[in-house]
């Protein structure tokens, strides 16, 4: 199988008044496409901005990333949206549903954002496959917090991404509503065939992946294959 | 490895409209606020160039009947031979007048009124009519042989149909009552109202005597392809040169038209402050706006979504929302200009046919596009430069815009407002000083708030209570409103208050003179011979002489060694036409009055020995003759040439209300020319005047007597008219400021619910709540209210110091009622924005407010 990312020798830090702080040192790693992969560690550790450098959503202070076949470096902001339009989806931990949108809409943006003529049909389709088939034009304000987190599980597939960042995809869930939610994705992940890389504090959700990063202060711990 | 290009993206417009359309629908309330604070300002801009585009064309439609003939020759004396050969040549004249202003009396009641006499024959007016009442007054008071007058003087001094008037030394019977006159402006006629009389008896007024200021005017109609641009141009210098003139009803149209425009080119500033006042409320809301919005950029940004696609889903809204409020905007204003002809009932020359002038709503549209994109470009320009990094770890800090794309837009603004100034004032200088006036208004008001929070934090006082302390911390709260709501308030007040001061300015300027022992009664036109008597008639009134003032009449021959002829043949000469042309009034005496000061060359005031006779004249005069100390000056007096030298040039201050000369002569060289006298003297009260004017006018029916209370009064009145305009005005200026201020306050509300709630879970009463509210606005309301007050005196006392060279007393209103009305209103409109946080329970108002 290729390797769908590839991370090199990332290093990245900020600056706090003249103090420099060290997120992340020397990380290096390999994801498989089609694997599941999960990021874990303490609050700090560095994961979330790990993530962010992965999808281009930041750039590092040196190091190299990889994505489907794209090198990172050098490419610009634009570029970058556009491949994350292509081949990369998104969940975040706090939804991050377009308050403005109805649940169609809000699934329908990256679709359309790729042209696709379909865009409302697919969405519906999905929203049908979340369960949320009586939903569509429900704004993000009149859904719970389960439904959010299922109408942006639908728009994280909608483009049908090569690979599928999730970041704390729990972590505003209680325990019945987050289970929920956790089987759909990896349901929709097998289903799809998407590269799925999750950042959480969860292990027993990330003992549901094949592979476990480990993280502390800004390293890597450990990179493991996990028994499945 | 492949990189991939942003070209490849298939998004096109119609995805950015439709997100545009998807987002701006559910954002609907707080985008109608932005576009209420423009619609008012382009309404008055709309309503005031459409107006006005109506008002040209009236005048020109109406010019003929505005003038009462296609064109008429004029000048001060009747026509020479070669004057009248012309007019042969032009087929003669179809009327003709001799006009001017004397006293007239009615027997009835004994009372006697400065009027303008205006003795008429032929077919006129060749075109309009006289509107007179009787209708049939107009067409039968020349072979009744009767009078015509001013229907509001009738009015006034209770005289009707029937009973008699007395001009000079005719009496006739009064055929009706004139309501309008081709040639008799609105204005004038409040001053010196007309009346009609036929032509043949003005010789027996006694009246046109040597020395009475007289108007001769031939009255013509022109054949059908009469080219009037091309018989002026051919005639008017042939004329100039026998001291005549040609105006045709183009031309007076044209000079009619150029007075109006200069007045709706103020109104227009006035509307245009209040757009600019809603520009503010624009970039206010738009700000708050896009920082609420920053999040789903950063998501857009994360789904795939460019730079350039986000920033333009928000341009392409504003710009829909511009086109909308421009749209709304402009019908307002195209409504509201069916107001105008009521509001300037008695300023306008024509009846207006109103219309909607293409021109302003275009105008209307545009703007509403430009004000709102414009404005909107700097808060907006925060979706480029969010990261989409904002999606994952929410960070509230502003992202970091380019400051090379900042000093553009702030630029881009600068340009606009001069270039929007420069189209409604057409001249640089005053475009460039209005823009400056406005940014140091706009710069002084947001530092006046700067520094007042400044001030509040560093010397804040602990020792007040908590709801005071609350209060003014509310003042520095994330988001505050603080500056904006400064700047909405302060530039209100300051529009207000500097329209109630610069009529104060304008009215003091009239009355100071008033007030001091000077004259208040001039007396007109006294023949040398008369003089001793009428001084005598004033002293047995009681009444003193205080000035006598000789009045001699001349022209001038030669500047230097150039006769005027000479000077009108040379294209090069920069010499004023006015001055060639113009019959000076001149005076003697040996010192400088009141309203003079010598700016250069000595005054002489009494001419020794036999040398060339030293003159002094007015810096303007000087500077529209290019003459300088020494040159040399010929006079026509009468028929005799008088050969003068400039001695010395005298700053005149014109607007002083008193008889200011171009030209002073020493004494020893005038006594014995033909000349006339003014006297002028000093009546306590309305009733003492009437009697001197009734004693004169049945001895010396020539004199003309000017009352400058009443001129006054006039004066007084035409200002309340303009006034009551400009405040009309203003008052969408005021009206944009509330909602700019409704718009601020509900920006901020979100924050103020937040705090509130806060306080109330913590225990707070609703009292409480409502007081620190209160407070707040309180605050805000009194800063910026006296602020923009202040800053209002401050700046009309500066123009009294510079141009008026006085100084005024401020009218108390601004300070006594704008200020607390101002104070209230924003207090009002705070509380009633906040009913909500006070009326329901915590949790309630967070889950509606917040959701």
């Amino acid at each position: 199988m290729s390797k769908i990312l590839n991370v090199h020798h990332l290093e990245k830090s900020y600056s706090n008044g003249n103090k420099k702080l060290h997120v992340l040192q020397d990380i290096s790693f390999d994801i498989e496409e089609g694997d599941t992969f999960s990021i874990v560690g303490p609050s700090g550790s560095g994961k979330t901005t790990l993530l962010g450098l992965c999808a281009g959503l930041d750039y590092p202070d040196s190091g190299s990333i990889s994505l489907c076949g794209t090198s990172l470096e050098g490419l610009s902001e634009d570029g970058r949206a556009l491949l994350r339009s292509r081949k990369v989806g998104f969940i975040f931990q706090d939804f991050q549903l377009l308050p403005t949108l109805t649940a169609i809409e809000n699934v329908a943006v990256p679709l359309e954002l790729q042209g696709a003529r379909n865009a409302v049909k697919r969405g519906m389709e999905l929203l049908e496959k979340v369960g949320l088939a009586d939903r569509f034009h429900h704004y993000p304000s009149q859904l719970s917090g389960g439904e959010q987190q299922r109408v942006a599980l639908a728009r994280a597939f909608s483009n049908s991404p090569a690979i599928l960042f999730a970041d704390e995809p729990t972590g505003n869930l209680d325990a019945e509503t987050g289970e929920k939610v956790v089987k759909l994705l990896f349901d929709l992940n097998r289903e799809t065939g998407t590269t799925l890389v999750i950042v959480t504090h969860d292990l027993e959700l990330a003992q549901k992946t094949q592979h476990i990063l480990q993280m502390k202060g800004g390293r890597i711990l450990s990179n493991k294959r996990t028994v499945q | 490895m492949k990189n991939t290009s942003p070209s490849d993206s298939k998004v096109g417009i119609d995805w950015l409209l439709k997100m545009a359309w998807r987002d701006g629908k559910a954002s609907g309330s707080k985008l109608l606020l932005f576009m209420a604070s423009m619609v008012l300002g382009i309404a008055a801009v709309v309503a005031i160039q459409s107006f006005g585009a109506t008002l040209k064309d009236n005048i020109v439609l109406q010019s003929k009947s505005l003038m009462g003939s296609d064109f008429k020759i004029d000048g001060s004396g009747p026509a020479n031979e070669r004057v009248l050969q012309i007019m042969d040549s032009l087929g003669g004249p179809q009327a003709r007048e001799i006009n001017f202003s004397s006293m007239v009396a009615f027997p009835k009641n004994m009372t006697s009124k400065l009027a303008q006499v205006r003795g008429v024959e032929g077919a006129f007016p060749l075109y309009g009519t006289l509107e007179t009442s009787p209708l049939s007054a107009g067409s039968t008071y020349q072979n009744e042989g009767a009078a015509l007058v001013d229907a509001t003087l009738m009015l006034q001094l209770g005289v009707q149909e029937g009973d008699s008037i007395k001009v000079g030394a005719l009496t006739l019977p009064i055929a009706g009552s004139l309501n309008s006159a081709p040639g008799s402006s609105a204005i004038f006629s409040s001053i010196a109202p007309p009346v009609l009389i036929p032509y043949r008896f003005l010789e027996a007024t006694g009246l046109l005597q040597t020395g009475s200021r007289l108007d001769y005017e031939y009255y013509f109609k022109a054949g059908p392809s009469t080219d009037l641009e091309r018989l002026s141009e051919r005639l008017e210098p042939i004329l100039e040169a026998q001291d005549a003139d040609l105006d045709t009803h183009l031309s007076t149209s044209r000079r009619l038209g150029r007075r109006y425009e200069n007045f709706g080119k103020f109104l227009n500033l006035v509307a245009f402050m209040a757009l600019l006042l809603g520009c503010v409320g624009i970039a206010s809301a738009i700000n708050v706006y896009i920082k609420e919005k920053l999040r789903s950029v950063a998501v857009l940004k994360c789904l795939g979504a460019s730079r350039k696609q986000t920033f333009l889903i928000y341009l392409l809204q504003i710009t829909v929302l511009g086109l909308m409020g421009g749209i709304i905007g402009t019908g307002f204003g195209l409504l509201l200009q069916q107001l105008f002809p009521l509001l300037l009932k008695g300023l306008l020359p024509v009846e207006v046919h109103l219309y909607w002038s293409a021109q302003a709503i275009f105008t209307g549209i545009l703007l509403g596009i430009f004000m709102s994109v414009l404005f909107a470009l700097y808060p907006l320009m925060d979706t480029l430069y969010v990261s989409p990094l904002q999606a994952l770890r929410v960070r509230d800090d502003n992202p970091e815009k380019s400051g090379k794309a900042a000093l553009f837009v702030s630029l881009g603004i600068f340009v606009f407002i001069f270039l929007f100034s420069y189209w409604l004032l057409h001249d640089w200088r005053y475009s460039l000083a209005f823009v400056g006036g406005i940014l140091a208004t706009f710069a002084i008001l947001a530092g006046v708030a700067r520094m007042f929070m400044g001030a509040i934090k560093r010397f804040f006082p602990h020792s007040f209570g908590f709801c005071a302390r609350q209060s003014l911390l509310n003042l520095f709260r994330p988001k505050n409103q603080t500056i904006t709501l400064v700047l909405a308030i302060g530039v209100g007040s300051f529009l207000i208050s500097t329209l109630y001061f610069t009529k104060d300015l304008l009215l003091s300027q009239a009355t100071l003179e008033n007030s001091a022992n000077s004259p208040n009664i001039i007396l007109l036109d006294i023949q040398t011979g008369q003089k001793d008597a009428v001084a005598k008639t004033i002293k047995d009134n009681g009444l003193p002489i205080l000035d006598d003032i000789a009045i001699i009449t001349m022209r001038i021959q030669k500047i230097g060694e150039s006769t005027v002829d000479e000077i009108r043949r040379d294209t090069t000469s920069k010499v004023n036409n006015w001055i060639l042309n113009h019959e000076f009034r001149v005076t003697y005496r040996d010192s400088l009055i009141g309203s003079e000061s010598l700016a250069e060359g000595k005054w002489i005031g009494k001419r020794e020995g036999a040398e060339m006779v030293p003159i002094s004249v007015s810096d303007n005069f000087a500077e529209d003759a290019k003459v300088a100390i020494g040159d040399n000056l010929t006079f026509n007096v009468q028929g005799v040439l008088l050969e003068t030298t400039v001695a010395s040039i005298r700053t005149v201050d014109w607007s002083r209300m008193q008889l200011n000369f171009s030209v002073v002569f020493p004494t020893g060289v005038l006594e014995r020319a033909p000349q006339f006298r003014v006297l002028t003297t000093k009546a306590a009260d309305a009733t003492v005047s009437a009697g001197l004017q009734r004693d004169l006018v049945g001895q010396f029916p020539n004199v003309s007597i000017l009352d400058l209370r009443q001129l006054l009064t006039v004066l007084e009145g035409l200002l309340d008219k303009i006034s009551w305009i400009i405040n009309f005005m203003a008052f969408f200026s005021i009206l944009t400021g509330v909602i700019v201020l409704i718009g601020a306050v509900r920006t901020s509300k979100y924050q103020r619910i937040k705090e509130s709630v806060l306080l109330r879970t913590l225990g707070a009463k609703s009292g409480q709540i409502i007081k620190i509210n209160a407070l707040e606005y309180l605050y805000l309301g009194l800063l910026g209210s006296f602020a923009g007050i202040l800053l209002s005196l401050i700046g009309t006392q500066i123009l009294a110091w510079t141009v008026f060279d006085t100084s005024f007393v401020p009218s108390p209103v601004p300070f006594l009622v704008l200020l607390p009305s101002i104070v209230i209103l924003v207090v009002l409109v705070g509380l009633l924005n906040s009913r909500s946080v006070i009326s329901s329970p915590p949790l309630e108002v967070l889950r509606k407010e917040i959701d």
